[in-house]
């Protein structure tokens, strides 16, 4: 067997998965969360989550039947809390692409213990953000107004405007990542069909897994079509909240009609996408004992990362300013300079201590490596993120006109919104734990030595 | 539930590794078999040559796809604009395509993804809620660690004797042959 001695004398991989499991090992681990007692924990946070998210219906129903001026708006401040909310969401997801499209088109294989929640908290987040914008609207009624539908108005949408950009951008990201998703889910579900003690396990699971077989005639349009989707979802990491900071730049007003905006908006949204994949890692690794898939290596990197992007956003605040001073324009330079000491200060320099300075501490490895200190950070990021969008649309109150400046002031709906946006994204989190498998089952196993055919055979599995 | 009646499908064997699994489709293939199948819980580098099997041609359906949405949504953005409902805006040119850049590669993504998608099911002749695999108890490890080979009853060369005792040489266990 010379040729075997030959093979196994490669240099050895990097160990993804700590204490060589076996493939069942894995099966069993992540099915089992699943299969198992559903957590009382899980009872109490679902409980609160779908509280808190079917207040979404009678906010919704109030704000179709009076309109838009229940929340804070006023002019200029038009878009409110709304597009703060959608931006923020739209960003939180992400990471989640990034995960599993950028990071499998580099061939990372670590991505494999965290892409699959990574990818619902995109899927979730965006339902969130396109909630803004379809209830901002005004009359909903109409919203298909947006889609080119030939008309007894013989009216077209105006494929010039960024609003109408964001509709098309945000749509096809995701539907695309929905795709992903779902195409990655499942030879997963076929695991939890095959594993299905009941009937109706069998039949649900059976029905969403399509009959999925495994065998290599399978496999090999499935890779591809893996490879396909990853390969047109990595454009969409850049391209998506691109569009997104559009809908500000192609305006002409201070502070916004600046060209920084969109490897501004990019570098935001990943970061505050990493800082939501961050929070969720942490708690779902404890409740279900999953620290063995995600490691401390997993999280260590998702910190590094955070400190990158948390690095290009501080440039892009301080670059803003450099050009607003470097322009020479005095309605520019007020904008910065309002946005810094005037009446929005508080939020602005909220926004500056939570992305700029929090991430700093992940210079030390000491706290790159230190659950409590993460945890604490991410949470700080997530806020210094929504801030940031807050900063953005809400000092927009004082523009050309001195007559028409004004303080924003959220009113119970703008809050009730936002709130519920969280009740909503936590429900669909927690029933996917709860109902779909939480990590890349058969991913996983692709990674673990055994799994490739160099490896001489010999190995339990 | 191996039952006695009921066509025959065909006949599965399991071996121990994806490495062995790989040999086992290489011999397969060369003692002239073809309509076999190699299953696996994950997919395994390296099978499709040892199967003999080409490149997927997903690829040209979604090319055609993403080519067919840019040239559509161009189409549009130029029809809505020039000819059916044109707007002078400051005076710029009616096909301002520049503009038009964010919606047509949407739509361009937008194809390639549903193809990508849809096509794989296609080709896969997924969803397919029953197959006769799904009468082997033993199959259900596929989708946890087990390693099968397939050989289906269409294939010229198959033989229940023949075929069983050509698996167990190359190193397969748990020998079964799968009826309808």
């Amino acid at each position: 067997m010379s040729r075997e001695a030959k093979v196994t004398s490669q240099p050895v991989h990097e160990v993804l998965i700590p204490g060589d499991p076996s493939f069942h090992d894995i099966t069993h681990q992540v099915s089992a969360i699943v299969e198992g007692k559903t957590p009382k924990a899980w009872y109490v946070l679902f409980t609160i989550s779908a509280i808190v998210a079917s207040s979404l219906v009678f906010q919704i129903g109030y704000l179709i039947w009076e309109g838009i001026g229940i929340w804070g708006l006023n002019i200029p401040v038009a878009w409110g809390w709304a597009i703060v909310n959608f931006v923020f969401w739209v960003g939180i997801g992400h990471a989640g692409t990034l995960i599993s499209a950028i990071l499998f088109m580099l061939r990372q294989r670590w991505r494999t213990s965290i892409n699959r929640f990574a990818e619902a908290m995109t899927i979730f987040a965006v339902i969130c953000a396109l909630l803004f914008p379809a209830i901002h609207v005004g009359r909903i009624w109409v919203v298909y107004w947006m889609a080119p539908v030939p008309n007894q108005m013989a009216m077209w949408p105006n494929f010039r405007s960024p609003l109408l950009w964001d509709f098309f951008a945000v749509g096809t990201y995701f539907t695309a990542s929905l795709m992903f998703w779902y195409v990655g889910l499942i030879p997963d579900l076929a695991t939890i069909r095959d594993r299905a003690a009941s009937k109706l396990k069998k039949i649900f699971y059976g029905i969403f897994s399509l009959g999925w077989r495994g065998g290599n005639r399978q496999w090999r349009h499935y890779e591809l079509a893996y490879l396909v989707l990853a390969g047109v979802s990595t454009p969409l990491v850049l391209s998506v909240h691109s569009i997104v900071s559009t809908d500000f730049a192609t305006s002409v007003v201070p502070g916004w009609h600046t060209t920084i905006f969109p490897p501004y908006f990019v570098a935001g949204a990943i970061f505050s996408g990493f800082a939501m994949v961050l929070t969720l890692a942490i708690i779902a690794r404890k409740v279900y004992g999953l620290e063995n898939l995600i490691t401390m290596k997993h999280l260590e990197r998702i910190n590094l990362i955070i400190l990158v992007t948390g690095m290009m956003v501080g440039y892009a605040y301080s670059m803003e300013f450099f050009i607003a001073w470097y322009s020479g324009n005095i309605y520019e330079q007020f904008a910065f300079v309002n946005r810094a000491f005037g009446p929005y200060a508080w939020a602005y320099w909220i926004m500056v201590s939570c992305n700029v300075l929090v991430p700093q501490v992940f210079w030390f490895k000491k706290y790159r490596r230190h659950i409590v200190v993460m945890f604490i950070a991410s949470i700080l990021i997530n806020v210094g993120m929504w801030f940031e969008r807050f900063v953005i649309v809400i000092t927009l109150a004082s523009d050309y006109l001195p007559s028409s400046w004004d303080y924003y002031s959220p009113t119970v709906w703008d809050v009730g919104l936002l709130i519920g946006s969280f009740g909503l994204f936590f429900t669909l989190f927690l029933l996917f734990l709860r109902f779909l498998p939480m990590v890349a089952m058969s991913e996983v196993k692709g990674v673990l030595p055994q799994a490739d055919p160099h490896h001489g055979g010999t190995h339990r599995g | 539930m191996a039952e006695s009646d009921g066509k025959v499908y065909g006949m599965i064997a399991e071996f121990e590794s994806p490495a062995h699994l790989i040999e086992a489709a290489a011999k397969v293939r060369s003692e002239g078999y073809r309509k076999f199948d190699c299953h696996s819980p994950f997919p395994i580098h390296g099978m499709d040559q040892a199967m003999g099997l080409g490149r997927s041609p997903l690829g040209f359906l979604v090319g055609i796809a993403a080519f067919s949405g840019l040239g559509f949504m161009t189409w549009l953005t130029w029809y809505t604009s020039v000819v059916d409902y044109p707007l002078v805006i400051s005076g710029k040119p009616f096909f301002s395509y520049q503009a038009y850049v964010p919606v047509v590669f949407a739509i361009t993504i937008l194809c390639a993804a549903l193809t990508a998608t849809f096509g794989m099911f296609h080709l896969n002749r997924i969803p397919m809620l029953f197959h006769p695999m799904f009468n082997c108890e033993q199959f259900k490890k596929v989708t946890d660690d087990g390693f099968f080979v397939s050989i289906e009853a269409r294939d010229s060369k198959f033989d229940e004797q023949r075929t069983r005792a050509f698996l167990e040489s190359i190193g397969g266990t748990n020998v079964e042959v799968i009826r309808e």
